[in-house]
């Protein structure tokens, strides 16, 4: 799987995402590869798992005002502080833009499942993976402000696993 | 007659969502009653009838295959037509919920007059 292929499928959910459940046309930004899964100093991250014959992680990143807008985009009312409602609507979103990456994944590196979304919201903190799998990194820009994906996949160890393995690579916070 | 349809999504995101698409849409609602995953739902359709179920598939505690293949096995709701809402667009899951007895299938991200069309059909 290349890092094209990924930034590719990740572009091509998260518009569909954005234009079709919020009403927003992003723009990209230049996609690259990182050793370490950056993370925002602060702000709402969202993580996703995936498991199978390929397993690896994903995560969705933005601001906190970013954040609010996306949950008054997808809700249809106001937000003006990060609340149970905002980040399950930055959790909801994550898990379609990451699910419809997986599905278009699914054709080429046979089926895989997906976790629960968890979604943390604070200041200071850092991400980091256990593993050394390199993470695609795609931006998009809404008025200025950028939002990140990220994906790191790598063929699994066990190829009959069927759930996430400390092993593969997976990201941890540490709050400062 | 209105008919009470259930939403089960372990998102209230979605689940705000698909209540506010029902409210819009040209069917004789009822009663809109939500659960977070397939054990909520069956617990509450203990003492609820609706007919329409609305259901995620990736939850929590009970996935909505699994919610699809109790609720076929019930003979009290074994004809309650069931609407898959789902971020799972492989065709393998398609598949599956269709052998299970889902009456359709809806991928996220979702347009209300997709939904719309798939009650119309329904309701």
């Amino acid at each position: 799987m290349t890092h094209e292929k990924l930034v590719s499928f990740i572009r091509s959910s998260t518009r569909d995402v954005f234009t079709t459940m919020l009403g927003l046309e992003i723009a990209d930004g230049q996609p690259f590869i990182k050793e370490e899964a950056p993370a925002p100093s602060d702000g709402v991250l969202a993580l996703i798992g995936l498991a199978g014959r390929w397993a690896g992680s994903g995560t969705f990143s933005c601001t906190a005002p970013m954040a609010m807008r996306l949950a008054s985009q997808l809700l249809m009312q106001p937000y003006e502080a990060i609340n149970e409602e905002v980040l399950d609507a930055v959790g909801e979103i994550t898990n379609m833009v990451l699910g419809n990456v997986k599905t278009a994944l699914e054709e080429e590196l046979g089926p895989m499942g997906l976790s629960i979304p968890t979604v943390i919201y604070g200041r200071n903190f850092t991400t980091r993976s256990i593993g050394r799998s390199k993470w695609t990194v795609v931006p998009f820009y809404l008025d200025s402000e950028v939002i990140e994906v990220h994906l790191c996949i790598a063929p699994s160890k066990d190829p009959g696993a069927a759930r996430i393995h400390r092993e593969h690579p997976a990201a941890v916070l540490s709050i400062e | 007659m209105p008919v009470d349809v259930m939403i089960v999504d372990d998102s209230a995101a979605i689940r705000k969502i698909l209540h506010r698409v029902l409210l819009q849409a040209d069917v004789p609602l009822g009663q809109v009653i939500e659960a977070g995953d397939g054990v909520e739902a069956l617990e509450k359709l203990k003492t609820a009838k609706v007919g329409l179920i609305l259901s995620d598939i990736n939850m929590p505690n009970m996935d909505g295959l699994a919610l699809l293949g109790a609720l076929k096995s019930q003979e009290s709701t074994r004809d309650v037509p069931v609407i898959m809402v789902t971020t799972e667009g492989s065709s393998s899951r398609v598949m599956e919920a269709v052998n299970l007895g889902a009456s359709g299938y809806v991928r996220k991200p979702f347009t209300a007059e997709q939904i719309k069309e798939k009650l119309a059909g329904l309701l």
